[in-house]
């Protein structure tokens, strides 16, 4: 039976990892991810969890032992964080090329520089288009909760892809919240143990990692790309399976007060919480504002963001990561171009907030929409700020 | 570009891996080489297999066919004509011989 | 874990007479004409034999062996990137190890070899590499030494030898090409005190299958570093690959021997070496070099021998009474 318990963020992810009875967790240490670690490390010294701890000396290496650990059929986890993940960057183009379903725990921080310690999801947009099925948590039972679904996902011989689940360094990694935390029976029951389709066998063997010639490339991209945009059913599905499973249900997209708001708030990670309530103090003051979270980065799912904006009129985007020359942040970047192919749709009104852990407050989020509805009405350009910073 | 060597991404393998091992055999290596190739005369070879150990091509197996065991035939499909059996021939059995164009590849540069 | 020598008591030497006959690296293969270092890859390959679970870093033995469709391997092979083979073999070792204790997989045997050039062992990889000794995995990291960067057109690594010219350590007016000395990897692979560090040369292929099979026979990481002549980037014609790897070992550049559970142990002594000039002088990319260059390099040589000999005798000194 699964037992509610009081765990640290970070903690509910090792438990979640082990609870998935993984084979090797390969790391290197780095804030705010360090207590994911250890916490695995220390499972293992205990005897709880029999796996390979393989303490790399470099992110480069834990996702290189990673790739060769998942190559070798082992179910595999590891957990990263801005330079630490930007260190990666290299080799995790690769494992969805070789089709190897790794999940990595992102305890999303600001990529330096200056070197920040706090969170933004500044390390993770710079991973946008590495080909990972990539989810975003808000609160430390969705930590738990989408461990566990990116082991079942990652592993679904529909998918066979890495998957991340981000989760906000400190906001999220570093606070103690109750968590329900379900049962080895329980969880047995949800994810059968890894079956690799293919792996490095003697007594089978393949060759993995050949030369891209030109004959070959674009069709080896198109059939890693077919894999993501076909994983979304899936990732639905299990979802779905785990609602059955454990009660509590999890959508790509995720709505609040949609269906007959004007404004909707857009976020990805754990500002949902505070913006949500900014929405409900909106909505108790007569203002028809709704809230969008996005849950599923990658593969993005449109058509449920499309439907779950369909009748707004502003959108007011949550950014948490600059793109540097382009017109706004990576997300706002998204639904726009989404946007853009209905042919008509929302003024969108683009905030980059809360770089390098700085609050945004339920006050921050009235005054967007404030700000975002008063342009709308002006016809102003679309806006793009950087929220909050001191001129 | 023409579609020549171009395979449908439906028919990959997983992650464009190989499965099957060794699928380079049907690749020609045997037209790199110039219009020469090494023989083997067998009056003064003493099966030392130098020339198979060390053949960067693998171009040198045992030869099952001849009445004598021990000799070991060479494979011009894969020479690349690097000379390496020739110079390292302890007993300076293989020599360069002028082939045809026509002789370079398949059964027929087996000697 | 038990001791390589322990491990290496009942050791089956290959014997001239006794080469395995398997193959495991198949013809087809892309290498250039005269290619030593797939020469050294197929002998390592060979004396593993069909236990091999090989791993390569990006280099030249990675081109030419994998233009999709076409592999020249016939063991199972991963390649993922330059500098983290070490890395990539060391997961699959865990990943295996950790499968086995848990009985989700029967415990064949697989010995995780991993080949990496000598920019992808001494420059980019060095980390990956040390980190995967200090960890002690259960795997065998065979560096193919061509002496330069010669997949990418023969630019200098901190592999390539004092005075070679290179695409990157050209001789001009101020310069004699390569200015610095040779990094001395397997001493580097040695201080980590892995149980097995060898070096091997092609030209001496018996001793080299040995060794390969000793590194995948002993438990924990073993290194052994080939040279591996390459006629296209040095400038020496192909036929000249085998000789050039015998001279360098003759005139006691490239010393042949094995340090086992931290003891040194000289392969193949050579009583009267070869002059240094004779084996520069097979390749043209030493050619520049002047009389005084050429004696540097001979003292420089002669020093890094008589360590080798003071190693040697430090480290057996049961045998001095």
């Amino acid at each position: 039976m699964a037992k509610r318990v009081g765990l640290e963020v970070s903690l509910a992810c090792s438990e979640a990892v082990k609870l998935a009875n993984v084979d090797v967790i390969a790391a290197y240490p780095i804030t705010p991810q360090t207590h994911i670690v250890e916490h695995l490390s220390e499972l293992v010294a205990d005897g709880h969890l029999d796996a390979e701890f393989v303490p790399v000396e470099s992110e480069h290496s834990a996702m290189s032992a990673c790739v060769g650990s998942s190559a070798a059929g082992a179910r595999t986890f590891t957990s990263s964080s801005a330079q630490g993940l930007a260190l990666m960057h290299e080799i995790l183009f690769i494992a969805p090329a070789l089709r190897l379903p790794i999940v990595m725990a992102v305890a999303n921080r600001s990529l330096s520089g200056p070197i920040s310690i706090w969170n933004d999801h500044s390390d993770i947009m710079a991973e946008r288009d590495i080909g990972w099925i990539q989810t975003f948590a808000e609160n430390g039972q969705e930590v738990m909760d989408l461990t566990l679904h990116a082991f079942k996902v990652a592993e679904d011989h529909r998918v066979t892809l890495p998957m991340i689940v981000n989760l906000d360094g400190f906001i999220l990694t570093h606070v103690i919240e109750p968590i329900e935390m379900p049962s080895q029976e329980e969880v047995d029951a949800y994810l059968p143990p890894f079956e690799p389709q293919q792996k490095l066998d003697i007594a089978n063997p393949i060759s993995m990692g050949l030369v891209g010639v030109p004959e070959v490339y674009t069709e080896a991209r198109k059939a890693m790309l077919d894999a993501l945009e076909k994983s979304y059913p899936v990732i639905k599905e299990h979802w779905d399976g785990f609602a059955q499973q454990f009660g509590r249900q999890y959508n790509p997209i995720e709505t609040h007060h949609v269906d007959d708001a004007d404004t909707v708030l857009v976020t990805m990670g754990s500002l949902g919480e505070t913006a949500m309530t900014a929405v409900d103090e909106m909505r108790a003051a007569g203002r028809k504002v709704g809230q969008v979270r996005i849950r599923l980065w990658r593969p993005f799912p449109s058509g449920d963001f499309l439907d779950a904006i369909s009748g707004a009129k502003t959108l007011v985007v949550m950014d948490r990561a600059l793109s540097p020359g382009a017109d706004s942040g990576p997300v706002a970047t998204e639904i726009k171009s989404l946007i853009y192919a209905t042919g008509g749709g929302p003024y969108v009104a683009d905030f980059v907030a809360g770089l390098s852990g700085r609050d945004v407050t339920r006050e921050d989020f009235k005054q967007m929409v404030d700000k975002a509805e008063a342009a709308a009405a002006a016809g102003d350009p679309m806006t793009f700020e950087m929220w909050g910073v001191k001129e | 570009m023409a579609d020549e060597g171009m395979q449908s991404w439906k028919t990959l393998a997983l992650g464009c891996a190989m499965t099957e091992p060794g699928t380079s055999r049907s690749f020609n290596t045997g037209d790199w080489r110039g219009r020469q190739r090494p023989v083997t005369d067998r009056e003064k070879c003493i099966k030392c297999g130098a020339c198979y150990i060390l053949c960067p091509d693998m171009c040198y197996s045992p030869d099952t066919e001849a009445e004598e065991e021990g000799y070991w035939i060479w494979n011009g499909f894969y020479c690349k004509g690097c000379g390496i059996c020739i110079a390292e021939c302890p007993k300076d059995a293989i020599e360069w011989q002028d082939e045809k164009e026509e002789d370079k590849y398949g059964q027929a540069c087996r000697t | 874990m038990i001791s390589a020598a322990e491990a290496l008591k009942d050791f089956k030497k290959i014997t001239p007479k006794k080469i395995p006959e398997v193959e495991m690296f198949a013809q087809g293969h892309r290498a250039c004409q005269g290619c030593a270092e797939v020469l050294a890859l197929r002998l390592a390959a060979k004396a593993v034999g069909d236990k091999l679970i090989a791993v390569s870093a990006t280099g030249c033995m990675e081109i030419i062996s994998s233009p999709y469709p076409q592999t020249a391997w016939l063991s199972p092979w991963i390649h993922v990137a330059f500098e983290n083979a070490a890395a990539v073999a060391s997961g699959i070792e865990a990943g295996r190890k950790a499968l086995i204790r848990k009985g989700r997989i029967q415990d064949d045997g697989a010995k995780v070899v991993a080949f990496a050039g000598d920019g992808a062992t001494l420059d980019i990889g060095m980390q990956a590499l040390s980190g995967a000794m200090e960890r002690g995995h259960d795997f065998t990291y065979i560096c193919l030494d061509n002496e330069a960067y010669m997949n990418t057109g023969i630019q200098r690594s901190s592999a390539t030898p004092y005075g070679a010219m290179t695409t990157t350590s050209p001789p001009g007016k101020l310069s004699k090409g390569q200015v610095t000395w040779k990094k001395n990897m397997p001493a580097i692979a040695a201080a980590h005190n892995i149980p097995y560090v060898a070096t091997a040369s092609p030209a001496y292929h018996i001793d080299l299958m040995n060794k390969v099979k000793k590194a995948v026979t002993v438990p924990g990481p073993a290194y052994v570093h080939i040279f591996s002549p390459c006629p296209t980037g040095w400038r020496c014609p192909p036929e000249m690959a085998i000789e050039t790897a015998r001279k360098i070992v003759k005139a006691r550049m490239f010393p042949l021997y094995e340090v086992i559970d931290g003891r040194y142990v000289l392969s193949r002594d050579i009583k009267k070496p070869i002059p240094v000039a004779d084996y520069l002088a097979t390749q043209r990319r030493f050619r520049h070099l002047k009389e005084e260059d050429i004696a540097y390099i001979q003292s420089r040589v002669d020093a890094d021998w008589d360590r080798l000999m003071a190693l040697i005798k430090a480290t057996n000194p049961e045998e001095e009474a």
